[in-house]
């Protein structure tokens, strides 16, 4: 059994992992053929595996309902309205539109999810403002810094600001692209080790905890 | 008088001269135009074929005035080169070897000769294994001089030895992670305070006395993505401190993979913990793939259940800020923790710890203290002590270059040249 759930995935991972690091290097079409076939593997899991995710939340709604848990009606709003869209989905076969007239599935996806979606989305720009008030007050010498070089910033990003301060344009150019342009820069180099160095050790197995943690 | 028929027949020649001059140097010029020399053509190396490569000498009329135009054919008995189709035109004084991008170990010739790499696509259908004849004829005006066709063969090739140098250099960082894994098991290695994983604690010990639960995210990408896998990992290490503390954990997912192996993850951890009677399989659950359907709904838990400690981990877009300024509302101590460059000042703004970059990476280490994590540390530590010096004297032999007008720098230049 412990062969099964560990040694196994950890030769997957191996083979696996160092079969698709030594693909990067061979351009060869039948290469890049392997990497299409095993990235339609994972979609076709990934669908699988969506089974999985909505019998999970159907079932934390659904003990959510029957406990009566705060904010229970909540959960009996995502029942409705998911079996709801299920229901519209298989009637319109999945499709938004037909002869260029829009089904009930289209209109569910135009008129409620994207206007949904799109509130959400315009929340984002109050949401920048209190925290930029939160950030911005000069409190400390590194907020009076930050203070500063967005003041610069954003003077130099619209045209008024540049009007009323001609450097500000060059200087905000200068700030972007070689004050923050060199962090960005080694924060990444840092990023891409990390990555290198934690992708090795999940190839050769040293780092398993994603199996389920255990050094059995 | 004399002088004044002298000054006028002086007139009377110099233009007649300047005339004759320029006339002569005209059709000097214009016979110089000559077929390109030296002309070589051959399957592009180190690709996925469907790729011809033409080489050929420069010549003095080298000039804008004068074009170049590549013709391709697919007869190759003894081809008509007139009854060939121009496939690219380009001023003479473009397309050299010096201009492209195969580095100094793979060039097919020196930095002086022309070159044009042909390709699939705009007119030009190239068949692995089809013989094609190729030819490059230099016009100027209505003179055309053809160069004789050369047959090649494009080919599909197994390596690309254009990528050699960071295969060269993966294998040397794994090396040193190897290396440094190893002393890592000999001798104890210094690990600087992070006072984001130094918080943790502080975190879980606060919702603990709170009696109010810890809410623990993964970010925006599935289990192919590092970032989510070290996610996963730090909730290890999270998780068994909750089983310790008996404290609450809801880890709402986006990916329904990544929720059954954090659910793996979380069931081992009270497992260690010697908790296992807490472990809740509801405690990582699925909400939905979509970004501001998943954003509303964690938003939601926040403001319901308020959380004591939120902790992202993870890759992170648009959604970042709407998570953490809703936690900050709360009043939650928040840990946050990305590799996503562009969201990091919105995390720094609005979280009490943040882990920049590599620091995520570096949290499992940090965390658990096993040598072979430690040493991985010390190994990426190398790594950037390597890079920080190639970056040193990369500036100053490029500067160098560029004053000397010397192409040596290049030799090393191109060592570290795209490696991605």
């Amino acid at each position: 059994m412990i062969f099964l759930r560990r040694q196994v995935p950890l030769l997957i991972t191996l083979i696996s992992g160092l079969v698709f690091a030594a693909q990067y290097y061979v351009p060869h079409p039948v290469s890049e053929q392997m990497l299409t076939s095993v990235t339609k593997w994972l979609q076709i899991i990934g669908g699988f595996a969506l089974v999985l995710g909505v019998s999970s939340l159907f079932h934390v709604h659904a003990v959510k309902i029957r406990r009566k848990e705060a904010g229970w009606g909540y959960s009996f709003v995502l029942y409705v309205s998911m079996l709801g869209t299920i229901a519209v989905g298989l009637w319109s076969n999945g499709k938004e539109a037909v002869d260029g007239t829009m089904t009930a599935f289209g209109w569910v996806y135009n008129f409620m999810m994207v206007p949904l979606q799109g509130t959400m989305f315009a929340i984002l720009a109050f949401f920048i403002a209190s925290a930029a008030y939160r950030s911005f007050r000069a409190r400390s010498r590194e907020a009076a810094v930050l203070l500063i070089a967005a003041v610069i910033v954003m003077m130099g990003r619209v045209p008024l600001g540049e009007y009323l301060i001609p450097l500000s344009g060059d200087l905000s150019q200068w700030i972007l692209n070689v004050l923050n342009a060199s962090v960005r820069r080694a924060i990444l180099i840092g990023v891409s080790l990390g990555t290198v160095a934690l992708s090795i050790k999940i190839i050769f197995g040293m780092e398993r905890s994603y199996l389920g943690g255990g050094k059995e | 008088m004399n002088r004044d028929n002298a000054r006028s027949a002086c007139g009377a020649i110099l233009p007649v001269a300047i005339t004759l001059c320029l006339s002569v140097s005209s059709v000097f010029a214009q016979t110089s135009l000559a077929p390109p020399q030296d002309l070589r053509a051959f399957d592009t190396p180190s690709d996925g074929g469907g790729s011809l490569t033409v080489l050929w000498s420069p010549a003095s009329y080298d000039n804008a005035a004068t074009r170049y135009q590549v013709l391709l054919g697919e007869e190759t008995a003894v081809p008509d080169p007139a009854a060939m189709q121009v496939v690219a035109e380009f001023p003479a004084n473009q397309h050299y070897v010096r201009e492209s991008k195969w580095p100094w170990w793979t060039r097919p010739a020196t930095g002086d000769q022309h070159q044009f790499t042909l390709r699939n696509g705009r007119g030009v259908e190239l068949k692995d294994g089809t013989a094609y004849s190729i030819t490059v004829a230099a016009v100027r005006s209505d003179v055309r001089e053809i160069a004789t066709p050369v047959q090649a063969t494009p080919q599909p090739n197994w390596i690309n030895w254009n990528q050699m140098n960071n295969l060269m250099l993966a294998l040397l960082f794994g090396g040193i992670v190897f290396y440094a894994i190893g002393t890592a098991r000999k001798r104890e290695i210094f690990l600087r305070r992070i006072p984001g994983l130094a918080a943790v604690d502080e975190a879980i010990g606060r919702a603990t006395e709170l009696g109010k639960p810890i809410l623990y995210l993964t970010g925006a990408h599935d289990m192919s993505d590092p970032s989510t896998i070290a996610a996963a990992v730090i909730l290890g290490r999270v998780a068994k401190r909750t089983a310790a503390y008996g404290t609450d954990l809801l880890v709402p997912h986006r990916d329904p993979i990544t929720m059954a192996v954090c659910q793996e993850i979380t069931k081992q951890a009270y497992l260690e913990a010697g908790k296992p009677d807490l472990y809740k399989d509801d405690s990582n659950f699925f909400i939905t793939s979509d970004q501001f359907s998943y954003t509303a709904a964690v938003d939601g838990i926040m403001l319901r259940k308020k959380p004591a400690a939120n902790f992202f981990m993870g890759s992170y877009f648009a959604e970042a800020l709407l998570l953490t300024e809703t936690g900050a509302s709360t009043g939650a101590i928040q840990i946050a923790g990305t590799d996503s460059d562009h969201q990091l000042p919105f995390f720094v703004t609005t979280c009490d710890y943040t882990l920049i970059g590599e620091e995520l990476y570096a949290a499992s280490a940090y965390l658990s203290r096993e040598p072979v994590q430690v040493g991985t540390l010390r190994g990426q530590d190398i790594g950037k002590a390597l890079i920080l010096g190639v970056l040193g004297i990369g500036t100053i032999l490029a500067t160098l270059g560029i004053m000397l007008d010397a192409q040596w720098p290049q030799l090393f230049l191109d060592l570290f040249k795209d490696v991605k």
